[in-house]
């Protein structure tokens, strides 16, 4: 491969061809792998594409405008500074900021994209298939791939999966004349029910269950909806497919995953006292918050539990290799995505900072790019600045674990023998029971305590 | 009644069980002649052959003049109402099928004018002639067949369905040999109840084909009920000639086989027609059983309004046209001096008027609202009419 | 209407005919006609000993002429009669078809309200007892998709008893279906039993499902609810009596009791009677279905002879009790 070629990428297994909208570069310039170099549209969203490969811009193969295959080349990378191009699989390993010299003006905050922003992961927009054959076979059937969980490699959706589920006939819940009607007249989501009747049908007495069980809180179904963030009432479609397919997700964790739930209150005084001391030394940009220290401390105790971090996959857990914090972010419009921070546990206290910020305001821009909707292996969800004590959260599967954050309080604190006020933070963990038993998780969560313990450890 | 005939009278009231005694069937020009002469001489009102001049004879004559003078008018009624029902089809103002009786007024004429108002007519969809004769108004008919409510059966019917309950008109069958389960049934009602009524039957040479036909013959033979079968035998089921769908042409023929009295008669003489129908119908009325009646008639128009006439020769055509049964008559009353010019003339005017009255009747009478579509499919209370 | 009240035990065959007796006193427009009712009594005995009674020209012996003998039913109601038109079986009743379909259907229509057609015609109907194919019909449905006929099946004694005399009130043609099977049905007839040619009838109460049936699979469908209730299955049963017009109220009154619906129905499944029901069903009470409506038809193939293929071909209570089950237990 002495002449890697940029190619147009698939971002998502359901596309077939892309609008180059951008290039960032221009040739002549370096690239270093991860660098994102041009703007991709594809149906669903403008996607920020990136290189995997180091070197220098020979040729751009491609105008904006110009609508490709994927997999047709766009512009050939020259071997300046030598390095191949890693595996697309395996995280960016360089801890750099991800933007070029400017080649076009400016490189930031760029326009709006057209596109509101991507639903979760995995799950929603980007379904893997282990074949184009997989997603025709799909669309013959009438088979929404959204609500398809892949038995093949990595998650990947197979003819099998397909098939199944076009046998089950899931692409919309079976619900009966009847319960609908009744769901409708006692305000149930049908989204939120688990038939009883062949192949799981919603019937009246499901509907009536619900309808009962209402007037009481669902902790774990509570969480999730909270997650979803206080919006209003998704008005345009994007914004109701996004909510069918947290509803479809959620509900399909629910309905799969045992989950156990752990929580545990941590003395934050330590580390805001540090944090404190450490802002007072940075410009008021690159300040640091709270929520990035309890980020920081989670991906270093899933580095370090790793029974945790990854994905169940065929009956049997697969660890992931290096530590993809998914970040539950609450969009404007309503919903929430799941990016992931890649390699988490290897960036330090201020990349980890700037990463999220960058993150955040992408996500709410619309503007993620494809492998960080995917990659995730573990999430956190912090609800602390809503004003909420604790979250138990519903796990993403094909994850294992979710931390939920609540806020720092004060509250009276009993320390060697001492009354005091401490400002405390409530961690809950919510874990798959299939992958892992509590003395996993509570050992994760101790871990995350002693860390939060020795900030400058951090 | 063996051998052969030559008195056109003997001839029309040969049972058709005696072979060789048909009417020769009139497809060529000598033929028709021949027919023709044979027929004046048989006519009893010819004159210089029957009866001297005396005071007696004149009133005999003015009554005759004047019976004729009726059978002529309502010969040509039928004729002028369909004449115009063709202008008017062609206007698109009658749609759906029209069958046209123009050439066989005859049979209608000569049958009907035989009955009394108590018996009944059970007819096909060649039936315009039928239902005027009985004495349904033009007004009525032509309603109908431009679909208004002031048709006689508030435009559900159409040409083919002409139906009235005081006139005991049981409606154009528009189901070959539909029609005649139900003249049976009608006459089984009669006989069980002791009434001396006819129940006339009318139907085509197709039905013959039909098994209800069979059923039919056999039934009311073998129950003796009093209906008189009317086979208008035109020659042509639509489009397939009699010889094409039939072993065994005689009609009358084969309805003796089922034990009824039963003989063929020149269905272009309305004269012929009304004395074999006036002996016909008053045996099945005082208990002689079921007549059948086969009437040789032709009809000149198509088979419903427009056909392409590929199944029979223009000659054919024009040779039963020489035969014209209103001609025939006018021609005789003329002879007799019992028509003039001005008498024909006036009749003409007359029916004409008739007729464009029950045009503009038509064109201005009310439809019957769409939210009635599904009156009379049961019956309610109200309209129940058993009797 | 005054019928005559027995106490003693009395079959299906002899309700018919003393409702055939009685309407032949009460009305002299009343007479029988068909094959073999007179001599003979009748081809399944139901006329049996009305010539001796009535006489020759009130029990009338006709020809193996279906058309013409219907015809003539149709013709001597037009008349003002009341005939009773008996064709042996439905199978031979297509050979009337026209004069069924094409006369006494339409003629009232069709002389826009002029004639109507007060004719009686009494058929035997259905499989069940090793007829083979072509005396093993259940075309009622058929017939039930005609408008201006109205189309009963009566499956019960006081049905049997009861129904002849108000069709013949009806000034329009009725048909009669006598399930073949429910000749030697006997019981004591209930004086009390409401007897009309427009309901449907709730046969057994129940609320769990509905069972839709008529005709010769009531005493089947009553002994799967029979069954369903040792298991705990709650089923109505609705007997529909009267195919046509189809008695819509009292159908979805009890599909909105139960929620399920079963259609139990001797005929084969495509285009017949249990589709229209099925489909009146889904028009009318939708949204008060839990559950597919479940059919149970005959197997669609010409009824054969042999009885273990005959039993196969036809419903049976067990097929109706699974029917039910999957409606309930949600199985389907």
């Amino acid at each position: 491969m002495a002449m890697p070629e940029f190619r147009m990428p698939s971002l998502g297994a359901d596309m077939d061809a892309g609008t180059l909208q951008e290039w960032l570069v221009k040739p002549g310039d370096e690239v270093r792998h991860g660098d994102i170099i041009a703007v991709v549209e594809t149906d669903k969203a403008a996607i920020e594409v990136e290189c995997f490969a180091d070197g220098v811009v020979e040729n751009l193969l491609a105008e904006p405008g110009q609508r490709l295959p994927v997999g047709a080349p766009l512009a050939v990378i020259g071997a300046a500074a030598a390095a191949m191009a890693p595996s697309a699989e395996s995280p960016a390993p360089a801890v750099r900021p991800s933007r070029l010299p400017p080649p076009t003006p400016p490189p930031t905050p760029r326009p709006a994209p057209p596109r509101p922003p991507q639903p979760p992961p995995s799950a929603v927009e980007e379904p893997h298939v282990s074949s184009p054959l997989v997603r025709h076979l799909a669309a013959e059937k009438g088979v929404d791939l959204t609500s398809v969980r892949g038995t093949g490699k990595s998650g990947a959706i197979t003819r099998a999966d397909v098939e199944d589920a076009a046998r089950r006939a899931t692409t919309r819940p079976r619900v009966s004349p009847l319960a609908r009607r009744l769901a409708a007249e006692l305000g149930v989501e049908l989204h939120e029910i688990a038939g009883t009747g062949a192949h799981g049908t919603i019937r009246a007495e499901d509907v009536r269950h619900a309808a009962e069980g209402a007037a009481k809180p669902r902790p774990a179904e509570r969480a999730a909806g909270a997650r979803a963030a206080a919006a209003p009432a998704p008005r345009i479609d994007r914004q109701a497919a996004m909510r069918q397919a947290i509803a479809r997700l959620m509900a399909r964790s629910k309905r799969e995953i045992p989950h156990y739930y752990l929580s545990t209150t941590i003395d934050m005084a330590a580390a805001l006292a540090w944090l404190r001391a450490r802002n007072r030394e940075l410009p008021v940009s690159g300040r640091l918050v709270g929520a990035a220290l309890l980020l920081r401390a989670t991906a270093l105790a899933a580095r370090d539990v790793p029974e945790l971090n990854g994905y169940w996959v065929d009956d049997a857990f697969a660890p992931a290799d290096a530590v993809h914090l998914g970040l539950a972010i609450s969009l404007r419009g309503g919903g929430l995505v799941t990016p992931a921070l890649h390699d988490a546990a290897n960036l330090s206290l201020s990349e980890l900072m700037g990463r999220m910020r960058d993150l955040v305001g992408r996500a709410r821009a619309g503007r993620l790019r494809g492998s960080e909707l995917t990659d995730a292996t573990i999430t956190v969800t912090n609800l602390g600045d809503q004003g909420i004590e604790s979250v138990t959260g519903v796990i993403f599967p094909p994850q294992v674990a979710l931390v939920g954050f609540g806020k720092v309080i004060e509250r009276p604190w009993a320390v060697n023998g001492l009354l005091g006020v401490r400002p405390v933070v409530t961690a809950t963990l919510s874990a798959d029971h299939r992958a892992t038993d509590g003395y996993t998780g509570a050992r994760f969560l101790e871990l995350i305590t002693r860390l939060l313990q020795e900030p400058e450890e951090l | 009644m063996t051998g052969k005939r030559t008195s056109r009278t003997d001839e029309a009231t040969t049972r058709a069980g005696a072979r060789g005694t048909r009417a020769p069937a009139p497809t060529t020009a000598g033929k028709g002649t021949g027919r023709r002469q044979s027929r004046s001489r048989s006519d009893p009102g010819t004159a210089g052959t029957v009866g001297p001049a005396t005071g007696a004879t004149e009133a005999t004559d003015a009554t005759e003049a004047k019976h004729r003078a009726d059978l002529l008018r309502e010969m040509l009624r039928i004729r002028r109402f369909e004449e115009r029902c063709v202008e008017l089809y062609s206007a698109a103002e009658i749609r759906g099928f029209m069958h046209l009786y123009i050439g066989e007024e005859a049979v209608a004429v000569g049958v009907l004018r035989t009955l009394t108002p108590q018996d009944a007519v059970v007819s096909t969809y060649r039936e315009h002639g039928h239902a005027l004769v009985r004495g349904m108004p033009a007004e009525s008919i032509m309603a109908e067949m431009y679909g208004r409510v002031t048709g006689c059966s508030r435009g559900r019917g159409g040409s083919m369905h002409l139906f009235d309950a005081g006139l005991r008109f049981y409606g154009g069958n528009a189901i070959v040999g539909g029609g005649l389960p139900l003249a049976v049934g009608l006459a089984l009602a009669d006989r069980m109840r002791g009434e001396n009524r006819v129940t006339a039957c009318f139907f085509g040479d197709g039905a013959v084909a039909e098994g209800e036909f069979h059923e039919c013959l056999n039934l009311a033979a073998l129950w003796q009920l009093p209906v008189l079968f009317v086979c208008e035998n035109n020659l042509y089921a639509m489009g397939t000639a009699l010889a094409r769908a039939h072993a065994q042409t005689d009609l009358a023929l084969r309805a003796s086989s089922y034990g009824l009295a039963s003989w063929a008669v020149d269905g272009m003489d309305v004269l012929a027609v009304e004395q074999a129908a006036a002996r016909a119908a008053e045996a099945v009325r005082w208990g002689g059983g079921p007549h059948f009646l086969e009437l040789r008639t032709y009809r000149y128009r198509a088979h419903s309004m427009y056909d392409p006439d590929r199944y029979r020769d223009k000659a054919e055509i024009e040779a039963w046209k020489a035969h014209d049964p209103i001609n025939a008559l006018a021609d005789r009353m003329r002879a007799a001096r019992q028509l003039t010019d001005d008498d024909l003339a006036a009749m003409e005017k007359e029916i004409a008027e008739e007729i464009d009255r029950a045009i503009a009747a038509a064109t201005a009478a009310p439809l019957e609202p769409a939210e009635d579509l599904t009156r009379f499919v049961y019956s309610t209370p109200a309209e129940a009419r058993s009797s | 209407m005054t019928t005559a009240v027995r106490s003693e035990e009395i079959s299906y065959r002899e309700a018919m005919r003393a409702a055939i007796a009685e309407a032949l006193r009460r009305d002299d427009r009343v007479f029988l006609m068909g094959e073999d009712v007179g001599r003979y009594g009748g081809c399944f005995a139901v006329s049996l000993g009305l010539l001796e009674e009535f006489g020759p020209e009130r029990i009338r012996d006709t020809p193996l002429s279906e058309s013409a003998f219907v015809g003539a039913g149709i013709g001597a109601a037009l008349a003002g009669m009341r005939p009773i038109v008996e064709i042996m079986t439905v199978n031979f009743s297509l050979l009337a078809l026209d004069q069924i379909i094409n006369n006494a259907a339409t003629i009232l229509h069709m002389s826009g309200g002029q004639f109507n057609v007060p004719l009686v015609i009494r058929m035997t109907t259905g499989a069940g007892r090793q007829l083979a194919a072509q005396h093993s019909h259940s075309l009622e449905g058929w017939y039930a998709h005609i408008p201006g006929l109205r189309i009963l099946a009566p499956a019960t004694l006081d049905d049997a008893r009861g129904m002849l005399w108000p069709a013949l009130e009806d000034p329009d043609p009725v048909l009669i279906f006598e399930h073949g099977t429910l000749y030697n049905t006997s019981g004591v007839l209930d004086p009390d039993a409401p007897v009309d040619i427009v309901h449907a009838a709730v046969r057994r109460q129940g609320a769990d499902v509905t069972l839709v049936t008529y005709g010769g699979l009531l005493p089947k469908t009553l002994a799967a609810a029979e069954q369903l209730d040792e298991a705990g299955v709650r089923a109505e049963v609705i007997d529909l009596r009267v195919l046509r017009p189809l008695d819509d109220q009292t159908i979805m009154a009890s599909v909105r009791r139960t929620h399920r619906a079963v259609v139990v129905d001797e005929a084969w499944r495509s285009g017949g009677i249990s589709a229209e029901v099925s489909a009146r069903i889904t028009e009318q009470a939708f949204y008060d279905l839990d559950a597919p409506v479940e059919r149970v038809c005959g197997a669609e193939v010409p009824t054969p002879y042999a009885k273990h293929l005959e039993d196969a071909a036809i419903p049976q209570p067990a097929d109706i009790v699974a029917a039910a089950r999957r409606t309930v237990d949600g199985d389907a």
